[in-house]
């Protein structure tokens, strides 16, 4: 990798990528990197498809990562997954959550949902890792600890210590959420 | 100390440094946040103002007072507090008064795209631009000693990419500057027009001694590298530039009104060629270009949307990054597009509007999203407050019959921001309009701010609300019914009643936004497939946790919280709390 390392979260409004890219910005920066996030609020928070771009390292200048200069996807979605594929530069790393969830025109029968999303994905990448977020989350207690089930699988990619991880997410989650959210984060990381 | 901060929280931080005393706003993405963190300052008085004029009016009013103030908006509310703007560069401030003005190319979360730095122009005062969190902090305190030495308000002009952006900035300590000495002087704070013909004198002059200070403020500087390209830009773009065109020399400008004119010809005369990269307006390139000197820009860049670095790339003839292709997929993707919340009360609402046909004059909020599919149950949206003017102005051109099935839609706080007075219209030029105020108890696409009307300030003190019902009758509207928009079958026949009837009406439809909502049972509903016969009816709501299966639905309990309103629809009674009895 170079000198920056570009990480795109992507999912649907109401799933957590917010929370997940803030415990992701903490870690690094007690790693002593550089840090750039960029992130839309608003209108695109109603359910819409939301993303937030990480970038760590040096010398960084863009808070955006341009385009095609993605090392990892992590999406919280598989049509999600797929939409922002473009994103990420040809050798990339995509850790895709295997949950499906319908838009508005899927919904009304307008669109249809792409039910091979998965496998287009794999045709096109090496290194995929499919997760079963909703399990995980589910079995850890709270199906809403989707997000830190993936940031698990995520801190695996990046090979952090787990205690730098679990440190960020005391002085990030209020105390009555935490001990779920370090489950799913640690059966999404082992 | 450094922290990664937002350019919004920074912005919050600069001030709060700056010894500023009062903040003030109206909300509006991407600019919210700014007065939210400037509130969680105990030595700052910060309020959500009704809408941005009287924002701009307390700002102004505490700095002539004589102590620093700050207000923030979004691009479109500076279109609200520009007749107090225009007038406060004539009678300039005393304690520094800064404007934040939050652009949003690209449109994120606005209706449209319009480029504040031709208001900071139209209104003669000096316009800063940070490119990042630490300069929005350090620009943010400078201005305040530039608002002071100069006599002017500033601005500072964000876009959504800075202000929402997080970057690494140094933190110091607050610097309580106290009170300027306050003084009654009628001829520079009346603007009668004797005295106004003094301060526009005043005004010119400013600028002139402005653009001197432009020319070596370290607002704006030079970074040489290679002399072929030499790029101008400001902003975000300047670290799109940096990322992409690593040759290109660069003049930054972090002020980009009044202009540097010689140190942009001193530029100009060394590079070969010369560019412009900005988003939105071609606001630096015009000048430039009427300085004589051949520059490119917007024959390169587009002024629609945003600008990014794979724009520079592609737009500069650079080869773009080796990337996953997946544009054979791509364009037949279903889209995302936001949609009303699993609860949101507003979906009521919309289901009876869009059973009746009836036409909607809509409003801004998040309630706009009940004009897309399946419920298409808005005609128009023009910006804050417009619905109730709109319905009036249709039904003086269409007719009193029109107005039988027209309707004016308005959020609670959208009412108080600039509703009311379309509303005294109705009543004082005899329209027969029926306005709905949706009244969800909080201020809710921005993220939920408090306003007048939910009982708490910004800082959370409690307030006396006000009085929606009390408003519209001492308005002069004589029928006033109040709501719950989840019980379709009385809004159905109030909406009818209301519209039939030839004079001016208000529904206020009640019910607390599902997403504040501590008190209600969120347990999930299901389908007992076994009940459901298939009609479709349920789909009509446009609840994202209603899916079709087949010939029959099924609910996304992850998703679902409860509200019920399905199983008022539901004609089989197939639908039943989960864990619950009959299922």
């Amino acid at each position: 990798m170079s000198d920056i390392t570009n990480i795109l979260i992507v999912g649907v409004g109401g799933q957590g990528t917010i929370l997940a890219s803030k415990v992701l910005a903490g870690v690094v920066q007690k790693k002593g990197y550089e840090v750039k996030i960029a992130e839309i609020h608003g209108m695109s928070q109603r359910g819409g498809s939301v993303f937030t771009q990480v970038r760590y390292g040096k010398n960084i200048a863009s808070p955006t990562i341009p385009h095609g200069e993605a090392d990892i996807l992590l999406a919280f979605e598989k049509l999600e997954a797929l939409r922002w594929l473009s994103y990420l530069k040809q050798n990339g790393i995509i850790l895709v959550n295997d949950q499906r969830i319908d838009p508005m025109p899927v919904i009304m029968g307008a669109a249809e949902y792409p039910s091979d999303a998965m496998d287009v994905i794999k045709s096109k990448l090496q290194d995929v890792s499919v997760i079963d977020g909703v399990s995980e989350a589910t079995k850890a207690g709270n199906i809403k600890t989707v997000n830190m089930v993936l940031l698990g699988s995520l801190s695996k990619v990046l090979g952090f210590e787990e205690e730098v991880w679990i440190e960020v997410m005391k002085e990030t989650i209020p105390p009555k959420f935490l001990d779920v959210n370090i489950k799913a984060f640690q059966a999404g990381r082992n | 100390m450094k922290k990664l901060l937002t350019g919004n929280e920074a912005i919050a931080r600069g001030a709060w440094e700056a010894g500023v005393v009062v903040c003030t706003a109206y909300p509006g993405t991407p600019s919210t946040q700014i007065t939210e963190h400037a509130a969680e300052y105990d030595e700052m008085y910060a309020e959500w103002s009704p809408n941005e004029k009287v924002a701009l009016e307390v700002g102004s009013g505490a700095a002539i007072a004589g102590g620093r103030a700050m207000v923030a908006m979004k691009h479109v509310g500076v279109n609200v507090a520009a007749d107090p703007l225009f007038t406060l560069a004539y009678t300039g401030i005393n304690g520094g008064l800064l404007l934040v003005a939050a652009d949003d190319p690209g449109m994120h979360s606005s209706q449209n795209e319009q480029d504040s730095r031709h208001f900071g122009r139209a209104a003669k005062i000096p316009i800063l631009e940070p490119a990042d969190s630490q300069e929005a902090k350090d620009f943010t305190k400078l201005a305040f000693g530039l608002s002071e030495s100069f006599d002017t308000p500033v601005m500072l002009r964000v876009t959504t990419r800075i202000a929402h952006a997080q970057t690494v900035v140094e933190l110091a300590d607050r610097q309580e500057v106290g009170l300027k000495k306050y003084e009654k002087n009628a001829t520079k704070y009346v603007m009668i027009p004797a005295y106004a013909r003094r301060r526009h004198v005043i005004v010119e002059a400013r600028l002139d001694q402005l653009q001197e200070y432009s020319e070596t403020a370290s607002l704006n500087r030079i970074e040489w590298n290679d002399t072929k390209i030499g790029v101008i830009t400001s902003g975000v773009t300047y670290q799109y530039v940096k990322e992409t065109m690593k040759d290109a020399s660069i003049l930054k400008l972090g002020m980009t009104f009044p202009l540097p004119r010689k140190l942009i010809a001193e530029f100009a005369e060394q590079v070969d060629k010369l560019y412009v990269i900005e988003e939105l307006e071609p606001f630096i390139e015009d000048y430039i270009k009427s300085w004589g000197i051949e520059v490119h820009g917007k024959d390169t860049f587009s002024v629609i949307g945003e600008i990014l670095p794979e724009t520079i790339l592609e737009r500069m003839g650079m080869p773009p990054a080796k990337n996953i292709d997946n544009s054979e997929v791509a364009t037949a993707l279903p889209t995302r597009p936001p949609v009303l919340c699993p609860g949101c009360p507003h979906r009521g609402l919309f289901y009876v509007l869009s059973k009746l046909k009836t036409t909607v004059a809509g409003d801004i909020g998040c309630y706009t999203l009940g004009s897309l599919a399946p419920l298409n149950a808005m005609d128009t949206t023009i910006c804050m407050g417009a619905s109730i003017g709109n319905a009036i102005g249709m039904e003086k051109a269409r007719g009193k019959e029109f107005a039988r099935n027209l309707v004016a839609v308005i959020g609670d706080s959208t009412f108080i921001h600039s509703g009311i007075t379309g509303l005294i219209d109705v009543v004082y030029n005899k329209a027969t309009t029926t306005t709905i105020i949706l009244d969800n108890r909080t201020t809710g696409m921005t993220g939920h701010q408090e306003n007048p009307t939910t009982g708490f300030t910004l800082k959370g003190e409690p307030i006396k609300e006000l009085n929606l019902e009390l408003l519209v009758k001492a308005v002069g509207v004589e029928r006033v019914v109040v709501v719950d928009p989840f019980d379709l079958d009385k809004l159905e026949k109030v909406l009818k009643e209301e519209m039939a009837a030839e004079e001016p009406s208000v529904i206020i439809t009640r019910r607390i936004c599902a997403l504040i909502d501590k008190v209600s049972d969120k347990t999930p509903f299901i389908v007992s497939q076994a009940a459901c016969s298939g009609c479709m009816r349920c789909m009509k709501l446009a609840c994202p946790c209603i899916i079709k299966e087949g010939k029959k639905v099924r609910i996304n309990t992850a998703q679902c919280v409860g509200c019920g309103l399905c199983v008022t629809v539901c004609p089989s009674e197939a639908i039943k709390k989960e864990g619950g009895a009959n299922v």
